[in-house]
């Protein structure tokens, strides 16, 4: 692989307490494009996610090793900041989680974190943030509104759009339209799709079909190892593994 | 078969629980209704009885009990308040109804409420002023009196206004005398002394005016007064500047009789007690309860906060933390007045008497601090009540969603921010339950008082307009031990009865307004909360 390459894992292994949750995980994330994570649950999927932008780092008990390296920087060296990693590698969970407050408040919060930003440039950026998360124009005219009055896929693209304000570097995406209908589902992955453009894009993922529709690449997990790697077409067409195989195939998961 | 098993069918349980319910409910509603019954009749005009007694005596009074002789079985006696202390030497007088010949109700007896020596029950003499006397037979006599009476008011808040200033002139000297004393250096001593002479020379410079005015002040309110007579003959005078109020309460229509309940009420309510406590008003023991609950308030929310945030957020959950728990828990069943005993020896005697010998040691060996006052109280309640809040806002804490504060930590937020942006907004209406439960606890406390600075009569309330305002090492009175002083403590427990009542309802009442304030503003919060605040 030629490309650009955003996040370089060597040899990660996760413990939670004595547990080890993954074995030595080795593998590159492409700066472009959606990366997926699949395997049956436990497999260590979500703690990889996780561990990409260090929110296991308040799990009692957590312990990393290895090296995840983000553009060549070890995010987990001592002298690497957790809340500066944060806000180049952005996080949307399963269930939206949206703050009590407006809607435009839920987009704003992180460029009034970190930036000063007159009110004319928060306005233009959370409209685009809210462009971005396709959800601008059904909300364009009611920016007070609560965000919990959003239906759950609206709820769930104003987190994505909460995510983008800060113009990360790569999303993490943790089963984000297990929680939704179908509709709400197709239009996350559209804007999954469309995101994985212009940032690194990694999702975990319990549905096979998801994967095969949003990734360019994806990843088996089991057992918390890296069961295989590669170009999503391949691997659920002629997998390498034959534990691979069994799984897309739909024999066990 | 039909023979539903009415045991099994929980009925019993079901009318077990109703009827608990119902008696519980009427507990309460029959506290407040006793007394607001008791309290509400407290000061409504009663009738003036006179009584024409078999040995030739004539009572004039208000009737307040009827009851069983104990010395006469099968008889009644009646409890008669006569008023008129300074003649009789009491209030009350036992009458057998046996011994009452002839019974009527004249409409030319007057109640003089008077400064000193409590009411007086007679009829009309004269009213007497340098313009002249007005007899009680005129019929500008009614006006007259009310006229006088407002005047004399007038003139007595003019004289204290003056002692106020006079008192004013002579804090400084006081002050530097007391300096004077405790220099601890010849130079500092001659300082103090030149300061005190300077202080003096003040003094008399403009003390002159405000002593001539207050000569004529004093004066003037002795030159108008009242004269009246009492029943049994006998004549009583009394300045009208030492009358609250003079009316003819037999002759008196609804209208008078409504406003003369609610003036009452109003005296009662706003003004300062007068005869140890048994008359007057209890402004100062309402002012200082409510006072004392809002510095209480100010101590114990930011350390439960502080206290639960560290406990929830940061504690990493070790014995530590579950004997902090645990200890907080136990706190909570401790003994008030074990509180009022640390609060004396810590709050008073420890840090008041360090601060005394740092920054008041020239008034030493009159304590200043190293004594009960508002500030100790308030913070022995807090102590008391920190428990409730302490858990009210892990309650608060632990009812924030973990998927709430992952989306901050996820866009970049410290932890600190975290809390300060997600976690304790959500949670605000925890710490306002706690509050609320904290409030009502220390409104209602009073041993813990009792040992760190409540007294039975205040010289000066502990907000005043004399600088700094805020005098934090005032002793204070307070409604809870206003009741129990009034009621069990008072020379004239009998007369002092209404009164016991009426504070008991200013006490439940304002127990009810600070919880509708903290409901009100946590109903506003949350409002505001589920609108914007992040």
């Amino acid at each position: 692989m030629s490309e650009e390459v955003r996040f370089r894992l060597q040899q990660v292994s996760c413990f939670y307490g004595g547990t080890r949750a993954l074995h030595e995980v080795t593998m590159d994330i492409p700066a472009r494009g959606v990366t997926a994570f699949i395997g049956p649950s436990g497999c260590g999927k979500s703690t990889l996610l996780r561990s990409l932008n260090r929110m296991n780092d308040v799990v009692p008990g957590f312990a990393l090793t290895g090296r995840v390296l983000l553009d060549g920087q070890d995010i987990y060296s001592s002298r690497a900041d957790p809340v500066a990693l944060r806000r180049r590698v952005g996080m949307v969970f399963q269930r939206s989680n949206p703050f009590p407050s407006s809607i435009f408040d839920n987009v704003a919060y992180g460029p009034r974190l970190h930036e000063r930003l007159s009110p004319a440039q928060l306005a233009l950026r959370v409209e685009e943030a809210l462009r971005a998360a396709a959800l601008w124009d059904e909300v364009k005219d009611r920016l007070n509104l609560q965000a919990s009055m959003l239906s759950g896929g609206q709820q769930q693209r104003l987190c994505i759009a909460r995510a983008l304000a800060v113009r990360p570097e790569a999303l993490l995406f943790d089963e984000p339209a297990s929680a939704l209908d179908p509709l709400s589902t197709a239009r996350v992955e559209e804007l999954v799709l469309e995101l994985g453009r212009s940032l690194t894009v990694v999702i975990v993922t319990h549905n096979l079909q998801q994967a095969t529709r949003v990734a360019d690449r994806t990843a088996f997990f089991l057992l918390g190892r890296l069961v295989e790697y590669g170009p999503t077409v391949e691997l659920f067409t002629t997998p390498k593994d034959s534990q691979t195989e069994a799984y897309v195939s739909g024999r066990f998961g | 078969m039909m023979h539903t098993p009415w045991l099994k069918e929980g009925v019993a349980a079901r009318w077990l629980a109703a009827a608990a319910l119902l008696i519980s409910l009427a507990m309460v509603v029959g506290l407040v209704a006793v007394v607001s019954a008791v309290a509400g009749k407290a000061f409504w005009p009663r009738p003036l009885v006179q009584l024409h007694l078999a040995d030739g005596r004539v009572l004039l009074g208000e009737v307040w009990t009827r009851e069983a002789d104990p010395n006469h079985p099968g008889h009644e006696r009646w409890r008669l308040k006569t008023g008129n202390r300074d003649l009789e030497g009491q209030d009350f007088v036992w009458v057998p109804k046996a011994a009452v010949v002839a019974r009527e109700v004249p409409s030319a007896a007057w109640l003089v409420e008077r400064r000193e020596y409590g009411n007086f029950y007679g009829f009309a003499g004269e009213l007497r002023s340098p313009e002249g006397i007005v007899r009680g037979t005129d019929e500008r006599f009614s006006d007259a009196v009310a006229r006088a009476i407002r005047r004399g008011r007038e003139l007595v808040e003019e004289e204290r206004h003056v002692l106020d200033r006079l008192a004013a002139l002579h804090a400084p000297v006081v002050k530097y005398e007391a300096r004077a004393k405790g220099a601890k250096n010849e130079r500092r001593r001659q300082r103090a002394l030149a300061a005190l002479e300077r202080a003096r020379q003040h003094e008399e410079e403009n003390a002159a005016p405000l002593l001539a005015r207050l000569a004529e002040v004093r004066h003037q309110a002795e030159e108008v007064t009242l004269v009246m007579n009492a029943a049994g003959g006998q004549v009583m005078t009394v300045p009208a500047a030492g009358v609250v109020r003079a009316v003819p309460i037999n002759a008196l229509g609804l209208g008078a009789r409504v406003e003369l309940y609610l003036s009452r009420w109003w005296e009662f309510l706003s003004a300062e007690p007068r005869e140890a406590n048994t008359e007057g008003g209890i402004f100062p023991a309402l002012f200082g309860t409510a006072l004392l609950v809002f510095l209480m308030t100010f101590a114990v929310v930011p350390l439960g906060v502080i206290t639960a945030v560290y406990l929830n957020e940061y504690a990493s959950g070790g014995v530590f933390t579950r004997a902090v728990r645990l200890a907080l828990a136990n706190l909570a069943g401790v003994p008030s007045i074990v509180f009022g005993a640390f609060g004396l020896a810590f709050f008073v005697y420890g840090v008041g008497g360090t601060i005394d010998r740092l920054l008041f040691a020239d008034s030493l060996p009159t304590p200043t601090f190293g004594t009960g006052g508002i500030l100790w109280a308030s913070l022995t309640l807090a102590l008391l009540t920190v428990p409730v809040v302490v858990v009210a806002t892990e309650e608060g804490l632990q009812s924030v969603p973990d998927a709430t504060r992952d989306g901050a930590r996820a866009l970049g937020a410290t932890r600190w921010q975290t809390l300060r942006h997600v976690v304790l907004p959500y949670a605000a209406p925890g710490v306002l339950t706690g509050t609320i439960l904290a409030v009502a606890r220390a409104a209602g406390e009073v041993a813990p008082l009792m040992l760190t600075g409540v007294v039975k009569l205040a010289p000066a309330l502990p907000l005043d307009g004399t600088p700094p305002y805020l005098h934090l090492e005032r002793k204070f009175m307070h409604l809870g031990f206003h009741i129990y002083d009034v009621g069990f403590q008072s020379p004239n427990v009998e007369a002092a009865k209404p009164m016991v009542y009426a504070t008991t309802l200013v006490l439940l009442a304002l127990v009810v307004v600070l919880n509708v304030v903290a409901v009100a503003l946590r109903a506003r919060l949350r409002r505001r909360l589920s609108r914007s605040a992040v």
